[in-house]
């Protein structure tokens, strides 16, 4: 168990970059850039442990009663 | 309607004040209305008292989750201002402020406006330039502003750390005299009260289940209270926008995030101004109750809890003692939280949508407050000209897509770029 102080947030975990080398709508570039979807419940998200080890995550957790449900490794695939 | 004044107060005291009417009926909703408003809060009831005082609009109806005024309008820090640089801002605020100093006269109902003006306090050379620049702007377009030097500061607050060893000296600050604070609630009551009294039906205990559209068009919303059906429905619901935005299958460039207020004990007057830090995010006033009431950054991560965590204010309450070492020694009475419609360039979005008749209000981030009346007066124009006003013209919601962003202090959802 770790202190929520030690945490540094990096939004939502599902968003994808539009792929290198393609061409990208400008629809697409703004999917990515801004617009979320920052649903009430369970929502996979970035967090960097900022204070400590330094190592970007991927965690599960409830946006309103903040509960945690799984976490992952920055580089493993979220499976739905 | 029983018109407030004091010879009706004194009146029903004769009566031991048990004849007063209501000041807003419990209407059940109709089958249908010409505008159904989804939020009421400050900037619902706002827009609803707008449609039918501007527009003549008065088959309107507000359906409200919960109860009126129960959300942002009654958890804020009160503070009114429009200190902004950008002409989007500085006019639509500007426009509010005169809204602000004629509306307790206009719904006859004492919303304790408090101009006592708002200081900015700057800690380096460079943000004092940057504050004269702002300060210019705000005068270009007609609005008050004073810069500061650091002995002119020390006279107005001299209970903040003016010591030499202090991390973030005062160098001195920018100051709008005109803006100050209201009575939070009394803004939502007043409104509601007058939008009841020319006929809009405020419908509290009302959950919007879904949407009825067919064609690219609004037809109706589906509540817990039954099917309404409307041509044209404005969306008013802050930090609860996402949610209704997925049952539109619209997906937003706002987040929900957490944003936290507290307020001290009691003490005797001490602040006569609002105060904000310039090397953080943190802000003070002192309550006619004489409670400092304080605020600061977002918790830092999306949240619908409408309760907030204890890192966060520690941080602002940190800067706070930082600016003013004698607030370490008050004891705290509230604190609380409400759940902000964070856009991503920090300005709020209102404007038409891609289904017709549907109109979006949003993403207020941390100044939803003292845009209420401008709010609500550009949104019913709009919804009721299906057209934007000039006013509102800078808060598109394509501007996201068209690179068109507002980003008066490049501060949306990221709260670590400050």
């Amino acid at each position: 168990m770790r202190s929520q102080n030690e945490f540094s947030y990096g939004g939502d975990a599902s968003i994808k970059r539009p792929e290198l080398g393609k061409d990208v709508s400008d629809k697409d570039w703004d999917n990515f850039v801004y617009n979320r979807k920052s649903l009430r419940g369970k929502h996979w998200e970035l967090w960097q442990h900022v204070s400590g080890c330094r190592q970007w995550i991927k965690v599960e957790r409830d946006t309103s009663t903040h509960e945690i449900f799984n976490t992952l490794k920055a580089n493993e695939e979220i499976s739905l | 309607m029983q018109k407030y004044s004091v010879f009706s107060l004194i009146k029903n005291a004769l009566s031991n004040h048990k004849n007063w009417d209501l000041a807003w009926k419990d209407p059940t909703p109709k089958k249908e209305y010409d505008v159904v408003i989804i939020g009421g809060g400050g900037h619902g009831l706002a827009t609803a008292y707008y449609l039918a005082k501007e527009h003549n609009i008065t088959n309107v109806a507000i359906i409200e989750k919960g109860w009126i005024g129960g959300g942002n309008v009654g958890r804020n820090t009160t503070i009114i201002r429009s200190n902004y640089m950008h002409d989007d801002n500085a006019l639509f605020s500007e426009f509010g402020m005169d809204l602000w100093r004629r509306m307790s006269q206009d719904l006859n109902y004492n919303v304790m406006f408090s101009p006592r003006g708002i200081i900015n306090l700057a800690h380096s050379d460079a943000q004092m330039n940057t504050y004269a620049r702002r300060g210019n702007s705000m005068r270009l377009n007609g609005i008050d502003a004073v810069l500061l030097n650091r002995e002119e500061v020390k006279e107005i607050i001299p209970m903040a750390d003016f010591s030499e060893n202090v991390r973030f000296p005062i160098f001195g600050g920018l100051m709008q005299p005109s803006a100050g604070t209201a009575r939070h609630d009394a803004v939502a009551w007043g409104y509601a009260r007058q939008a009841d009294d020319m006929g809009v039906d405020i419908i509290q205990n009302c959950e919007v289940i879904g949407f009825d559209v067919s064609a690219g068009k609004i037809n109706g919303v589906r509540t817990s209270r039954g099917d309404i059906k409307a041509k044209k429905i404005g969306l008013c619901v802050a930090g609860s926008t996402n949610i209704l935005a997925e049952k539109l299958n619209m997906t937003l460039p706002i987040e929900t995030h957490l944003l936290q207020a507290c307020v001290s004990e009691p003490v005797k007057p001490v602040l006569d101004k609002v105060v904000t830090f310039g090397a953080g995010h943190f802000y003070i006033s002192q309550s006619d109750k004489g409670e400092m009431v304080m605020g600061g950054d977002l918790d830092g991560y999306n949240s619908y809890a409408q309760r907030g965590n204890l890192p966060t204010l520690q941080h602002v309450l940190t800067e706070g003692i930082a600016m003013m070492p004698f607030l370490s020694k008050l004891k705290m009475l509230r604190t609380w939280g409400g759940i902000m419609d964070m856009s991503m360039d920090g300005s709020p979005i209102i404007d038409k949508t891609h289904i017709e008749g549907l109109y979006l209000n949003c993403g207020w981030c941390y100044g939803g407050f003292k845009a209420t009346p401008a709010s609500g007066w550009t949104f019913a124009h709009t919804i009721a000209q299906d057209r934007v006003h000039e006013l509102n013209s800078g808060y598109s919601l394509n501007r996201f897509n068209t690179g068109h962003l507002l980003d008066e202090k490049g501060l949306g959802t990221k709260t670590w770029i400050s």
